[in-house]
């Protein structure tokens, strides 16, 4: 296979200015929010023990935090912030995407500066602070003339090690919203395209790298009194800057923002949902990736504006209820209760992606499993596998009561390698989707659910409060209202999670077009 | 006396540790104008903290002290510290500027133009002797300690002060640099009209270069006076002091033939 020639590999560089962009711009604006902070409370905290220990005790809490399980904390506290900032001071903002991945990150750079400029500044030798001192300095000239520039390459190696780790750890603002080379790595993780994978891997080291050397000269620079190379270093720096705003300021605004969860079916939903837009004439662009509370919570603060969602997700999740209600009635509340947050719930696309238990057809047949009620005698013997939401979910504690299932284990797993592991035998039961290619793939079956204590999943497209009016966007959308069968979205599913050129969700989403459009 | 000393200590005292170390008791001593003063002692005889205490780089519990007519108290420390000389041990250069941007520090945080502030750098290396064009552009760590030393002594002259302090400033150097160093300074003193107060453990290196001597021995100043002067003294420590010297001389004078090249 010629690399080169791979259309993923086009498809990526194609990606390239809006991810990497995204990527600098983020990372560089917490590396300079975490100096800005960082510097002053380092400096201050030089003769006060106290205050030292505590700034150093709380930035190494920050570090112990997982980068993903940070920056996830600060979309529910922003989104806090800016209902209170809205209430008190009638003044709202964006707690989607950029702020909160700055915030996350600028938190996540602190350690390092602090550190080593503390560090840095105490090891100067007491007798250069006399002579210092002794010479006529006062205490500001000494800090400025002597002790940074003495401390000055401690300093750097700090805020270089802060650097490398704020531009890895961006990759990780994917799911709050901010693009960034993330995207390469969540989208490919999720459609199995190991060409994203690696080419977000490698963009982010290569700009960890190129950042890297550039501080490294603007080091240099000023500790050999070198101009130059401090001002090629700078000049490097905000070449790199002004490279990723550039793109950003010609980019034509687009008006549409169209939300994807992280998995398969929704990039390919919101790739098929662009490509209707596009072809009404209606710029879009994609946010992908995103959590399952975040994206709910940006459609309702009109940070994205039309995203596919599930009936009994909502049902379950944001409105916490546990009752389970035939399809129809189930679909109307939730319509009325949407709509009290001013959420449009424009229509089902016509299939169901609902969690199900799932099993390799031999074994169940073997054993004469076919419905949940006949595993509930076996359960004890067996273990099950969901992904990462799925024990938590209140759907998970239902099946449990409806059927008395008791596992002796169970996994949490990334949803497609959860169907490899059932199939090899790993595990014995998984809590599949039942939109899911794989499924018919592997040759598995869904077990029945006799007891109805899984609600229904209807995919279901929302629409955000202030798109509520609008007829050129519902226009373009309807034509996919109801038209997409199981059969087809599990086909084009499977297709997307092939390996190889046609399997990207654009190329996934023309075909599926393809078939339902003329109907 | 028919001048107002240059520097006077009036029953000055110093603790550290909350009392618990008595580095400066009762001192009482002063400085004429034009003279090359010794403080000798050593170690923890509390001559360090008498030299510091002249431009507050340690603030005196009690006593007085006042440069040139003024009490120290009363003047700004860091416009003290400027107007007053101060070569450190070992030099105490900075590491990361050049031999001239140590030099010309104290011109510079005065705010003399920099013009202005080049050739004194110029004039003051011709001063302490060093080579202009290989030296000026310099690092520290590319001197050899002499050099520093002299390159301390030029810092130390730059805003041109009427006072110069020096804590043991020819200590760690070799005995033959350390001889050419204090005799170059002891020029410079007589020729620039300077008040110097040097702080040295060696009683030789006081005698020859030094007008008058002060001995210090656990914070008191147990004597002062020409060498002449303390010759006469009958304070056991200063005649102890006094004695290397001596023998040293008469054994010198033994080994080495008058007049011969040895």
């Amino acid at each position: 296979m010629n690399m080169s020639a791979d259309p993923r590999l086009a498809e990526a560089w194609s990606h390239l200015p809006d991810y990497l962009g995204s990527h600098v711009r983020v990372s560089l604006a917490a590396l300079a929010l975490g100096l800005i902070v960082s510097l002053p409370l380092a400096i201050l905290s030089r003769h006060r023990p106290v205050l030292r220990g505590a700034l150093l005790g709380l930035a190494s809490i920050v570090q112990t935090v997982p980068g993903l399980a940070l920056l996830a904390l600060f979309y529910p506290l922003l989104l806090a912030l800016a209902a209170l900032s809205l209430s008190w001071f009638g003044v709202g903002f964006s707690a989607f995407g950029f702020l909160p991945a700055v915030l996350a990150l600028a938190l996540y750079s602190m350690l390092p500066v602090l550190r080593n400029t503390i560090t840095g500044l105490q090891g100067v030798d007491a007798a250069i602070l006399e002579a210092a001192q002794g010479v006529g300095m006062t205490p500001r000239q000494s800090l400025f003339t002597v002790e940074l520039p003495l401390a000055l390459p401690v300093m750097m190696a700090g805020i270089r090690t802060a650097a490398v780790w704020v531009i890895g750890t961006a990759t990780l603002s994917t799911p709050i919203g901010q693009t960034s080379l993330g995207n390469y790595i969540f989208a490919g993780l999720q459609t199995q395209n190991w060409v994203f994978v690696l080419f977000g891997c490698v963009a982010a080291a290569v700009l960890a790298l190129a950042v890297d050397q550039l501080l490294t000269l603007i080091e240099s620079g000023l500790r050999n009194r070198s101009r130059l190379r401090a001002i090629l270093g700078s000049t490097g720096i905000a070449a790199l800057v002004v490279a990723t705003l550039a793109p950003a300021m010609t980019r034509p605004q687009t008006s549409y923002v169209i939300g994807a969860k992280t998995f398969t079916e929704q990039y390919v939903l919101s790739a098929l949902i662009g490509q209707r837009l596009k072809a009404a004439g209606l710029s879009a662009s994609t946010r992908e990736g995103l959590g399952s509370n975040v994206i709910f919570e940006a459609l309702k603060a009109n940070d994205i504006d039309v995203y596919v969602d599930y009936s009994g997700t909502l049902w379950a999740n944001q409105f916490q209820r546990n009752d389970i209600r035939p399809r129809r009635e189930l679909l109307a509340e939730l319509k009325a209760m949407l709509a009290r947050e001013n959420i449009t719930l424009l229509g089902e696309l016509g299939f169901e992606n609902a969690y199900a238990l799932v099993m390799p057809r031999k074994r169940a047949e073997q054993l004469g499993i076919r419905t949940i009620a006949d595993l509930a005698s076996r359960s004890a013997n067996m273990t099950i596998a969901g992904d990462y939401e799925f024990f938590s979910r209140p759907e998970w504690t239902a099946l449990r009561k409806a059927y008395g299932l008791s596992f002796r284990g169970q996994r949490q797993m990334q949803p497609d390698f959860m169907y490899a592991a059932v199939a090899s035998g790993e595990v014995d039961v998984i809590a599949g989707y039942t939109s899911d290619g794989l499924i018919a793939k592997y040759d598995l079956i869904t077990l029945g659910d006799v007891r109805h204590a899984i609600p229904p999943y209807d995919a279901i497209v929302l629409l955000s409060p202030k798109r509520a009016d609008d007829d050129g966007l519902q226009k373009a959308l309807a034509p996919l209202l109801g038209k997409i069968d199981i059969a087809t979205m599990r086909e084009a599913n499977l297709r997307a999670a092939g390996n190889d050129a046609a399997s990207s969700p654009d190329a996934v989403a023309q075909w599926l077009w393809e078939k339902v459009g003329k109907k | 006396m028919p001048t107002m000393p240059l520097i006077a200590y009036a029953h000055v005292g110093k603790t550290f540790d909350d009392g618990r170390v008595v580095a400066v008791d009762d001192v009482s001593l002063d400085v004429a104008e034009g003279e090359f003063l010794a403080i000798v002692g050593g170690s923890g005889s509390g001559k360090t903290t008498l030299l510091r205490l002249a431009n507050r780089l340690i603030e005196a519990d009690t006593g007085t002290i006042t440069v040139e007519g003024e009490d120290v108290q009363s003047v700004d420390p860091i416009l003290l510290r400027r107007r007053i000389g101060y070569v450190f041990q070992s030099g105490g250069l900075f590491p990361h500027l050049s031999v001239a941007g140590n030099i010309g520090i104290t011109p510079k945080l005065l705010g003399t133009p920099p013009a202005e502030i080049s050739a004194r750098v110029d004039e003051l290396l011709d001063l302490v002797r060093l080579d202009r064009a290989p030296y000026r552009d310099r690092l520290p760590h590319e001197l050899s300690g002499g050099q520093r030393q002299r390159v301390g002594v030029a810092r130390a002259l730059a805003a041109r002060p009427r006072i110069v302090l020096m804590d043991e400033p020819f200590g760690a150097l070799d005995p033959l640099t350390r001889d050419a160093l204090g005799e170059d300074f002891r020029e410079l003193h007589r020729k620039l009209g300077l008040t110097t107060v040097m702080i040295t453990h060696d009683m030789t290196e006081a005698i020859l270069l030094a007008d008058r001597i002060a001995v210090m021995r656990g914070g008191k100043l147990l004597a002062q006076g020409t060498p002449a002067e303390l010759s006469a003294s009958d304070d056991p420590y200063v005649g102890e002091l006094l004695r290397t010297p001596r023998r040293q001389a008469e054994r010198l004078g033994a080994l080495l033939p008058q007049g011969g090249a040895a």
